[in-house]
């Protein structure tokens, strides 16, 4: 799986240590080596913010003639520290436990949701999806042929009707055939739409209401492209629909998703998963060593 | 983050306000907080270290105007450099004679290419065209059925290849062509597939579909809230398949759309058209002026002032306004300007389009966030006329007797009269009256 990873991200691939050991031959002072990472980090979309934090740390850490090698270890060693203390395995080992993927629009909802299908019923559970997408045009034949593609059951929705209702029929449905897992596709939706925000956590409201506890994990699909906003989103479907975690997807294209630093930062949310491609094989368990790694390449 | 950016631009002009002169030390500090601003804005750091240069040099040689103080002359220089790289104005869509004119639409996964390709269908229906709208995407899973659907909605014709047909693409596209000539469709609207940059066989294809459709606009559609990726993306698809112009989408979120400095930057090609909204007639031309507004951060006062126009009702407007003007603001008015906020879009929304300064500056103090709009007017709805007439009446009684009427708890009715009798007083001090009556009177 780490191979894929890698053979993903090969083509952008100048190394961290290639780029080290530029400015060592440069004979560049510690100041200038902070600059440049600076700048490495705010290209990976980690923010000004976060970045002028983690700099400043560095500089705390590192004393003016430290070698180059024990700086990259430092830097390495910041960005571990804000990924790693929040669990990252999903809590969905009992029986009838509710998976919900919500984001804004085209983060990857859909994919994502089919990806975590396929991986959980290789790891031998019994699941099936629901539909609940009722606006946007062919999301409903989306998910369907998802579902008929990996052969999981997809219960679906009428354009138009109140996703909470069509979640509703879902969850009856699946406590009465006694499945390990439902996975809820819900639509696409921007976070400063109060309307559609609220919509969230009505479902949410009826999810528990028909089984205590669920959903049991909220996951936040969002796109590794998206820049400062990130943060922004991720506080705002905190606060409507309560997320466990971040699914982190198309990380296969050359962005490096650093957003997702400020938000394990800030918001103390765990990363979950990553999305490398458009198959249903196409996702991996978020590893901060890994990802902290291609982030710095 | 849209608090912090604004606030810093707001020390930016704080900086630069009572210096008389451009000087190379006062230009670093000030040219720091716009990078700062920029960054937070999502502007690519090299475009911004460009953007930076350039403001530099024409500060540094440009003859000081008496009529305006040093802070003003950098702030305009910034503003004029930011707008003319966005480009002078919006700009029309190119039809070919003779007709069919084929526009493509690329851009990566999840920027809203198809959503987009029935807004722009739409917009072209307006002025009189019989758009033809088509599918080249066959690669994600209901792609062709999005589509389709859209048409459906918008009542436009759609043209479905059939299996055979693609079999041999170049030809199904050639056949596309041949179809829309004869049956007089003009123009005809191509949807492909997203994938990522990186994907050599995509861009061929593209690449392809380019060559055989002759098109005169290949539209790059772009997400709003991208980062720093969005310089790398834009020039791949303009180098492997060559663009036209650009499509900003999703502007309807709060980002502050820097990715459109780093497009328009390193494409040199005009931005045509911002989609802000999941509905077909969330779509506009491009105003470099509001765009160079929105990512500085400095109150996009225009945009405001047209959405207020558009959307709230001129009645109501006229009638808050008066009283506002006669100082009568009630609870009444309260709820009417609660439900204006609504039709507007959110209300942190609304709040941020608004300066920071100024007479808007304590105005942020009333911290209304966008739920509660919902949860006040439910408040307001179970008072009487009486109490909303005149609030000061509503003793602690009276409130109770609101919350079990409205569902909400005490404090909430509290804290909703609280923030009222304080947006009273401030209506008084403030300048916000200008603003009210700024807005078109239907009379
Ligand atoms: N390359 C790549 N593409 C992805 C990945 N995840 C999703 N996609 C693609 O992104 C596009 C949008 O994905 P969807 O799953 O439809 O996104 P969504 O969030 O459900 O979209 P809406 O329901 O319209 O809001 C599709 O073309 C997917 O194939 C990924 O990890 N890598
Ligand atoms: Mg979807």
């Amino acid at each position: 799986m780490l191979g894929r990873l890698k053979q993903k991200l090969i083509h952008t691939r100048t190394t961290f240590e290639e780029k080290f050991d530029e400015l060592l031959k440069s004979g560049k002072n510690r100041e200038e080596i902070l600059d440049q990472l600076t700048e490495t980090l705010i290209l990976a979309d980690v923010g000004i913010h976060t970045t002028e934090k983690i700099i400043h740390s560095l500089r705390e850490k590192s004393k003016k003639g430290d070698s180059i090698p024990q700086l990259q270890k430092l830097l390495y060693q910041e960005i571990y520290n804000i990924l790693s203390p929040h669990s990252s395995s999903p809590n969905i080992n009992h029986s009838s436990a509710v998976l919900m993927a919500v984001g804004v629009n085209g983060g990857g909802k859909t994919t994502s949701l089919a990806k975590l299908g396929y991986h959980y019923q290789m790891e031998g559970k019994s699941l099936m999806m629901v539909a609940a997408d009722t606006y946007r045009a062919a999301a409903q034949e989306q998910l369907s042929l998802w579902g008929h593609k990996l052969n999981i059951p997809v219960i679906k929705g009428q354009y138009g009707a109140d996703p909470a209702s069509v979640i509703y029929d879902a969850l009856h449905s699946f406590k009465s055939r006694n499945y390990d897992l439902l996975l809820v596709d819900t639509a696409g939706r921007i976070h400063t739409n109060v309307n559609l925000m609220n919509e969230l956590e009505k479902i949410r409201r009826v999810t528990s209401k028909e089984i205590s506890g669920a959903p049991h994990e909220v996951l936040l699909i969002l796109d590794a492209s998206i820049g400062q906003n990130a943060l922004v989103q991720a506080k705002e479907f905190l606060k409507f629909s309560g997320l466990t975690g971040i699914f982190l997807t198309k990380l296969d294209g050359t962005a490096k998703g650093g957003s997702v630093i400020s938000i394990a930062d800030e918001l103390k949310l765990p990363i979950k998963f990553i999305g490398v491609g458009e198959e249903e094989k196409d996702m991996m368990r978020f590893d901060p060593k890994e990802f902290a790694n291609a982030l710095l390449s | 983050m849209l608090q912090q950016l604004s606030n810093r631009l707001q020390k930016t002009l704080k900086y630069l306000r009572g210096e008389g002169k451009i000087t190379e030390k006062n230009m670093t500090e000030a040219l720091r907080m716009m990078r700062m601003a920029f960054l937070e804005a999502d502007v690519n750091y090299r475009v911004v270290k460009d953007f930076e240069k350039r403001i530099k040099e024409k500060a540094l040689h440009r003859e000081v105007l008496e009529s305006l103080t040093a802070a003003q002359q950098v702030i305009k220089i910034i503003r004029e450099e930011l707008t003319s790289i966005l480009g002078k104005e919006s700009q029309e869509l190119k039809f070919t004679s003779p007709p069919p004119s084929v526009f493509m639409l690329v851009g990566l996964q999840g920027s809203g290419k198809t959503t987009t390709c029935g807004k722009l269908a739409r917009w072209v229906l307006n002025s009189q065209k019989k758009p033809l709208m088509v599918s080249f995407d066959l690669k994600r899973p209901a792609a062709q059925d999005q589509l389709k659907m859209i048409t459906q909605q918008l009542n436009i014709p759609f043209y479905e290849f059939s299996k055979k047909q693609l079999g041999s693409p170049r030809k199904a596209l050639q056949d596309v062509v041949e179809y829309s000539k004869k049956k007089g469709f003009d123009p005809c609207i191509v949807d492909t597939a997203g994938r990522l940059h990186v994907d050599e066989e995509l861009m061929k294809e593209l690449r392809m579909t380019k060559d055989v459709l002759n098109p005169s606009e290949v539209m790059y559609v772009g997400d709003a809230m991208t980062g720093q990726d969005a310089v790398k993306s834009a020039q791949l698809f303009e180098e492997k398949v060559g663009l036209t112009s650009v499509i900003l989408t999703k502007l309807d979120g709060d980002a502050r759309g820097g990715a459109a400095l780093s497009v328009v930057s390193v494409l040199g090609k005009p931005i045509k058209f911002v989609g802000t909204g999941e509905k077909f007639d969330k779509f506009e031309a491009f105003h470099p002026e509001r765009m160079a507004s929105r990512i500085l951060g400095m109150g996009d006062m225009l945009s405001l002032i047209e959405k207020a126009e558009q959307k709230a009702d001129m009645k109501e407007t006229e009638e808050l306004a008066r009283n506002l003007r006669k100082q009568e603001f009630n609870l009444q008015d309260f709820k009417k300007q609660l439900g204006q906020f609504k039709k507007m879009g959110s209300l942190s929304q609304f709040m941020s389009m608004l300066p920071q300064g100024g007479p808007f500056k304590n105005l942020n103090k009333v911290n209304i966030d966008d739920k509660k709009v919902f949860h006040y007017e439910a408040i307001i709805n179970s008072m009487t006329i009486k109490e909303r007439i005149n609030p000061k009446i509503i003793n602690g009684r009276r409130r109770l007797r609101i919350a079990r009427g409205s569902g909400r708890p005490v404090f909430e009715v509290n804290q909703l009269l609280k923030q009222y009798f304080e947006m009273k007083k401030m209506m008084k001090k403030s300048n916000f009256q200008k603003l009210i009556s700024s807005f078109p009177s239907s009379h």
